[in-house]
């Protein structure tokens, strides 16, 4: 068996900016590769993303190897996971860490696989076990009624890490570390999927992960035109209208509006929970917001355990008497 | 159209959190009691994605599962609700496993049935959220795969697959046998007629045991656990009082706004 040795995270890119995720990956892979003293590559994977080199250097990288072929613009699965294998082929790391974006999800259980090893996904707290110098990995199960500390038996332990879990270090422009190059013989024949169409989703207003306030609407609100209130909240306050699960099930809103361990990560500093019962899945998407308050008639919701402030009021009747203060301060 | 979907039984997710407890000393989860299992919800997804290929270009879909003591009434639902055949890997080794030797067997399975064009299978498991044993199976099989779908559908010759992404959808062309994971977004399992539900008890099950896949100790086995809890996350939750609806909503945001949160 090779001699596995520190840290590689992987750092996602967007329209040729690092993504947040990739930041947060290498701030929690520095903390591991300090643990173990050992060092903390990157790896940058895509088309025209070379020169995000340094960036990831300032972030706490030693070392970035770079793969930058045109045939890796759009992610595909197979040609990914080429450009992966190749690199983790070279740099043996112990440790490999991707984000739990459609991406680290498509790609990291068959990079596992691939390399006789397995993943542990959605992963919100990394630690190195004392004793054995293994990686300790905390998912939550059943649906967020329960974690798991879990490990990886074998090298290299991979795993996907949940975003804003980890907070990104300071740029540190200063920083000197190693660029490697690497070049990969895609084989065309082996890419065997193609994106025949992309449809982006006009969104208005702010981004739901990137909002400082956002409202969210659970199976109480009854209907689609509840959601519009919930807006006009949400537009006061410059925030973004989420939604549970069983919401966007009943199409009261769109399915990119979901908050909760099957839709999307928040944590904004100002969490408006409105008719929600507070399931474990949905607690697991907004919990780490800085606060929470929730409205909600009856008063043994659960989600009244996880609020900092709240009322037991129908909605329907609190909610446009909420809104209207809230106007009325904001704008005074 | 040869179509194969992966179901697992599940403890019924959508149980109130109050009544869900671990054993701390053996990391397991107890039962709650008057919980039925169901079918992993986004294997529903999958069951539904399957049906709607096999409606629109015509398929047989056999639907496979692993576990121990896997209940027949829940497992049953999936041919109800128009899967043509059943194949059971049932066996008391088959308990606790992880998503390597689950995915291992699984496709030892499909191996085992043999004709395939597509696999679906859901996400990820409402259990142990592993998220991997699809794709697990797709690497073990050497097929190409698509995760996250939200529309599945054959044609122009071709495998489409709509994916859900952050900001929208990407429709994916593949080539088959392909293997394919779904999300909610791919709809609801159709909810099957008395009269299915009466002919799906009478269809025979194949069960196939350990033994029959060569299956002796989970040599695959490659994740441990170390410890299962029940994270506290109670807060002090300060409740504003009125004597309206109205004016508490009114007290909550002059509250906010003392606290500088708005």
């Amino acid at each position: 068996m090779a001699d596995y040795q520190g840290v590689l995270v992987h750092c996602e890119t967007s329209e040729g900016k690092l993504a947040s995720i990739a930041a947060e990956l290498l701030a929690a892979g520095k903390s591991l590769a300090g643990e173990l003293g050992q060092e903390l590559s990157a790896v940058l994977i895509g088309s025209d993303i070379a020169g995000l080199s340094q960036e990831v250097i300032s972030r706490g990288a030693d070392r970035v190897y770079v793969v930058d072929q045109p045939l890796l613009k759009d992610y595909l699965t197979d040609s990914y996971l080429q450009a992966m294998v190749k690199v983790i082929g070279q740099a043996a790391p112990r440790i490999v860490l991707l984000g739990q974006t459609h991406l680290g999800r498509d790609l990291a259980p068959r990079l596992a696989f691939r390399l006789n090893t397995a993943a542990v996904m959605d992963c919100v707290a990394l630690a190195i076990d004392p004793a054995t110098r293994r990686l300790l990995m905390t998912k939550p199960v059943y649906g967020g009624n329960a974690q798991a500390i879990q490990v990886c038996e074998s090298d290299p332990q991979v795993a996907t890490v949940r975003s804003k879990v980890v907070s990104p270090l300071p740029m540190d422009s200063g920083r000197q570390g190693g660029v490697i190059n690497v070049a990969v013989d895609i084989d065309p024949a082996l890419v065997r999927t193609r994106v025949l169409a992309r449809k982006a989703e006009t969104s208005t207003g702010v981004k739901l992960e990137d909002a400082a306030v956002v409202v969210t609407g659970g199976r109480g609100i009854g209907g689609a035109e509840g959601f519009k209130q919930l807006a006009e909240l949400a537009g006061t306050l410059n925030g973004a209208v989420g939604a549970t699960r069983p919401a966007c099930d009943n199409q009261w809103i769109s399915d990119n509006a979901q908050v909760g361990l099957t839709g999307k990560i928040v944590s904004p500093n100002l969490y408006i929970a409105v008719a929600v019962s507070g399931s474990s899945q949905h607690l697991s998407g907004c919990s780490s917001s800085k606060v929470i308050v929730a409205i909600n008639k009856d008063p043994e919701a659960n989600i009244f355990k996880s609020a900092h402030y709240g009322i037991v009021a129908d909605w329907k009747k609190a909610l446009p008497a909420f809104t209207a203060k809230v106007k009325e301060l904001v704008s005074g | 159209m040869k179509i194969i979907v992966c179901v697992k039984v599940v403890l019924d997710p959508e149980m109130p959190a109050s009544s869900f407890k671990v054993d701390a000393a053996t990391n397991k989860v107890i039962p709650p009691k008057g919980t039925p299992p169901v079918l992993n919800p986004f294997d529903e997804n999958a069951l539904e994605a399957a049906l709607r290929i096999k409606e629109s270009a015509g398929a047989s879909v056999t639907v496979l599962s692993l576990g121990k003591n896997i209940s027949k009434a829940v497992i049953r639902k999936s041919l109800a609700a128009g899967a043509d055949r059943l194949v059971l890997l049932e066996d008391d080794a088959f308990e606790d496993l992880d998503a390597c030797t689950t995915a291992g067997l699984l496709a030892d399975a499909i191996r085992e049935i043999g004709e395939y064009d597509v696999i679906i299978c859901g996400r990820e498991a409402a259990d142990t959220s592993a998220g991997q044993v699809g794709l697990g199976i797709a690497e073990i099989l050497g097929i190409p795969s698509v995760s996250l779908a939200g529309k599945v559908e054959f044609a122009d010759n071709q495998l489409k697959v709509d994916r859900v992404l952050a900001y929208g959808t990407e429709t994916i062309g593949v080539l088959l046998p392909a293997l394919v994971t779904v999300g909610n977004e791919a709809g609801a399992l159709r909810t099957p007629g008395i009269k299915a539900v009466m002919e799906a008890q009478k269809k025979p099950l194949t069960v196939w045991k350990a033994a029959d896949l060569g299956f002796s100790q989970p040599q695959t086995r490659k994740i441990g656990v170390r410890k299962v809890f029940q994270p506290v996350h109670e807060t002090k939750c300060d409740i504003v009082t009125a004597d309206t609806p109205e004016e508490a909503a009114v007290g909550l945001a002059r509250k906010l706004r003392e606290a500088k949160v708005l």
